[in-house]
């Protein structure tokens, strides 16, 4: 996969740096792909151009704007003036996503030919979907993504999603603040460690209390700790299990980070995860205030406004402080999530002293088209279209838009320094950061896929919702999580959810 | 005319009734008794499962009502009394009786999501002006992050939003009441107070029990705010009944469950309010 991935590196950069900067007809008509004009592909303006759809009309259920609701109207609005068709979106909460889909999907129903959400629903919904032909999953635009969101659009090798995003959990810092001499000093002086990038969960607190509630960037307001997403139900669970990683997912036990495989027992409430929870009790002390009711957006807006020095979580509040009308571009760099000194062994019920770190994968965003749609060719079209080149590279460079990096031409450095105006060694950080994750760790997790992944999910942001807010103590709080889990086990059946649970283990204790 | 006739021309109406009413309650006692989830679409038949589960196991949806009580009975004596004072206060002839009577219904023109986004806004505890004005002396109060202070926020907002609509039921009451009651009270001498105890509240006292009542039943709905303000956070402070059973539904697809949920709150609501209306009317009208 190493190799294959450099390859397709070179091969895609050579592509897409000798695009640069090349205006045509696509980009005066377009501006938004104007840094690069159209690229040549499958599903490219110009090919996209020579169809005609007109008279034809195609129904879009996306998130609210302007996370992947903006680019869906965007790209809806110049597949129509492409095409002709008439396209209509809809925009919808990101926790309404998975019912708004389901709700017609079980009914028989077809008001959507096609429905966005997260990536994690595809055992939910597969049945519901029509897989992505061939002659998409075989074309020159599908073999520059990555091994592993190819993997997290398919089911039991068959892509059921179309690629339109990437994501993966990992810190953000402030440079300015981390690398500042004096800074270092001073950090030195008072409390005896080095200030540098954490490397565990422990040095994350320890920096982000000492530089919460004061105005260290001299901008005439107070700045804070961290940015995370702590929100009831607002994708509060992905935060939690990118806490826990650290602690939990030891490299020499496998068979399963959120269940024991062979017997189905939750192991959400071992110590490790009790760790992690205790750790984000104590980061309420240091979140700017309020920050206990962030949810995604306002993450984003926080740590790419310049009000915090740490936030971990996807790509998009790194990429907003990068924007160039951002007060801190340049400002901020990209590491790994933060390790910890120690791991949970629950196959001999003990700590290991030494450090571990994980990635958390965090599939995210995703497409697909419905079964019952009577438009399979116009909206696999509009799908490609989104997730074409020219389109891609413009929309990763916008934070708002909730696109991350997921191909391989999307690891080159130089294309965030030519075209966005990055920093070169802040470019090299972030595509390394990122490369790492892909191909680099094999001791990574994936979030769960299987049947009522939302009872799982909401059960978790309701236990650790309770810690947060001080109702349960971590440990009391996992324990009620962990009671809901076995009992949603048993509802669906230990055997059917194994069945599922065991195709992303097998990704995670891959080698 | 034919007995059966009569049948006839009641035939629309009942099929309309049968539509809209029976057939969707029908199929929610269907689906209580079903396991329907995200995984098992479909009308199996478990029984009397789901009420086990919630009568033996679960102490959330115990807990949401509980909250859902504090929370209603709160904003509707609230509601009660500051829209019976405003609606006296535009009852007699004002300086600009017309304006303020319009002024005092715009926050039950508004959309409630829409408001409730402004009111979040406002609130927002590092971005918001409410707290900007706060920390021109040194407090940072946590108006969506505390327990304690975002079950007021929720009031507040609940209370700003429908006051509106006790004062319009109120003044409405108040216009319509007899004269002669207010001649006999000013011969008799009776001041400004004596003539409210006395006279003006026992005559609203039948049109305050309905606008109570009304606002009870809407109350014991909420939903809007506590989605849009606070997702029922922090932990499940502000989690009401209603949002509890959209979660189990419509985030967690427990349809069947969902159905369960909804019956039994159906009832406890049916049976709560007969009882609250029988006490307001034991204590407003018979009490006088």
């Amino acid at each position: 996969m190493k190799n294959s991935i450099r390859v397709g590196v070179l091969v895609g950069s050579t592509a897409l740096l000798g695009s640069l900067a090349h205006a045509d007809q696509w980009s005066d008509q377009f501006p938004h792909i104007k840094n690069t004009g159209d690229i040549a592909g499958e599903c490219s303006y110009d090919a996209m151009s020579k169809k005609d759809y007109s008279g034809q009309k195609l129904t879009i259920n996306t998130h609210a704007v302007p996370v992947m609701g903006e680019p869906t109207a965007l790209h809806a609005e110049q597949f129509s003036a492409l095409t002709g068709a008439e396209v209509n979106v809809i925009h919808t909460p990101a926790g309404d996503l998975y019912s708004k889909a389901m709700v017609p999907f079980q009914a028989g129903q077809a008001p959507y030919d096609i429905v966005f959400g997260f990536s994690n629903f595809i055992r939910d919904w597969k049945q519901y979907l029509q897989p992505v032909p061939a002659k998409y999953v075989n074309m020159a635009q599908m073999q520059d993504v990555t091994q592993s969101h190819i993997d997290v659009n398919s089911w039991d090798g068959e892509m059921i999603q179309f690629p339109i995003d990437g994501d993966r959990h990992y810190l953000k810092y402030r440079r300015d603040v981390i690398d500042n001499p004096e800074y270092q000093a001073k950090y030195k002086a008072e409390t005896g460690n080095e200030l540098r990038i954490p490397q565990t969960w422990k040095e994350y607190a320890e920096m982000a209390a000492f530089f919460n509630g004061w105005d260290w960037d001299n901008d005439g307001e107070l700045e804070y700790g961290s940015a995370e997403v702590m929100k009831k139900d607002d994708l509060m669970f992905a935060a939690f299990f990118s806490r826990s990683v650290a602690y939990s997912k030891n490299p020499r036990v496998k068979g399963g980070f959120f269940f024991d495989l062979e017997t189905m027992e939750p192991l959400i409430n071992g110590p490790g995860f009790v760790e992690a929870l205790t750790d984000w009790v104590e980061a309420t002390k240091y979140v700017p205030p309020g920050g206990i009711n962030f949810g995604l957006g306002d993450e984003i807006n926080s740590f790419g406004g310049g009000q915090t020095l740490f936030s971990f979580s996807w790509d998009d509040a790194f990429v907003k402080a990068m924007e160039d009308d951002s007060p801190i571009k340049n400002k901020v760099g990209a590491a790994p999530l933060p390790g910890a000194t120690r791991v949970w062994n629950r196959d001999s019920g003990a700590w290991e002293q030494e450090f571990n770190q994980a990635p958390y994968i965090v599939w995210g965003w995703t497409a697909a088209v419905a079964k019952k749609s009577k438009n399979h060719d116009m909206a696999f079209d509009y799908l490609c279209f989104f997730a074409n080149d020219a389109n891609h590279q413009a929309d990763i460079g916008i934070g708002r838009f909730g696109v991350n990096p997921f191909k391989k031409s999307d690891f080159v450095p130089e294309i965030y320094v030519e075209r966005q105006g990055w920093d070169p060694e802040i470019a090299k950080q972030y595509a390394d950061t990122l490369m790492e994750m892909e191909e680099g760790s094999t001791n990574r997790v994936f979030p769960l896929r299987v049947p009522g992944v939302f009872q799982f999910n909401s059960a978790v942001a309701t236990g650790t919702s309770k810690a947060l807010a001080g109702q349960l103590s971590p440990q009391e709080a996992l324990d009620e999580v962990a009671a809901e889990w076995t009992k949603i086990v048993k509802r669906i059946g230990a055997d059917t959810i194994r069945e599922a649970y065991a195709i992303g283990v097998a990704l995670e204790d891959a080698e | 005319m034919n007995f059966r006739h009569k049948y006839m021309f009641l035939l629309p109406g009942l099929l309309v009734l049968l539509g809209i009413l029976i057939f969707p309650i029908g199929f929610t006692v269907r689906l209580s008794l079903s396991s329907w989830d995200s995984f098992y679409p479909g009308l199996d038949f478990i029984g009397i499962e789901n009420y086990i589960r919630l009568f033996t196991d679960d102490l959330r949806f115990w807990e949401a009502f509980g909250r859902l009580s504090m929370l209603s009975l709160t904003t509707v004596f609230l509601q009660y009394v500051i829209g019976f004072s405003l609606a006296l206060m535009v009852w007699k002839d004002i300086v600009f009786q017309r304006f303020f009577r319009v002024l005092f219904l715009i926050p039950m023109m508004t959309t409630p999501v829409i408001m409730t986004v402004i009111w979040r806004t406002f609130f927002h505890e590092s971005l918001g002006p409410v707290n900007d004005f706060f920390n021109l002396f040194g407090m940072n109060p946590l108006w969506l992050s505390s327990e304690i202070l975002a079950k007021f926020t929720v009031i507040l907002v609940e209370v700003w939003q429908w006051t509106p609509f006790m004062f319009l039921l109120l003044l409405a009451g108040l216009l319509s009441l007899p004269k002669e009651p207010y001649l006999a009270a000013s011969i008799d001498g009776a001041g400004p107070i004596r003539t409210f105890v006395y006279v003006t509240f026992p005559l609203m006292a039948p049109i305050s029990i309905g606008a109570i009542i009304i606002r009870l039943i809407e109350a014991s709905k909420i939903m809007d705010t506590v989605y849009v303000l606070t997702s029922g956070g922090p932990g499940t402070s502000t989690e009401t009944s209603s949002f509890y059973i959209f979660i189990k539904g419509l985030r967690e697809f427990q349809f069947g469950y969902s159905a369960a949920l909804s019956l039994t709150y159906l009832i406890i609501m049916i049976i709560s309010f007969t009882i609250i209306a029988k006490i307001l009317v034991k204590l407003m009208v018979r009490g006088n």
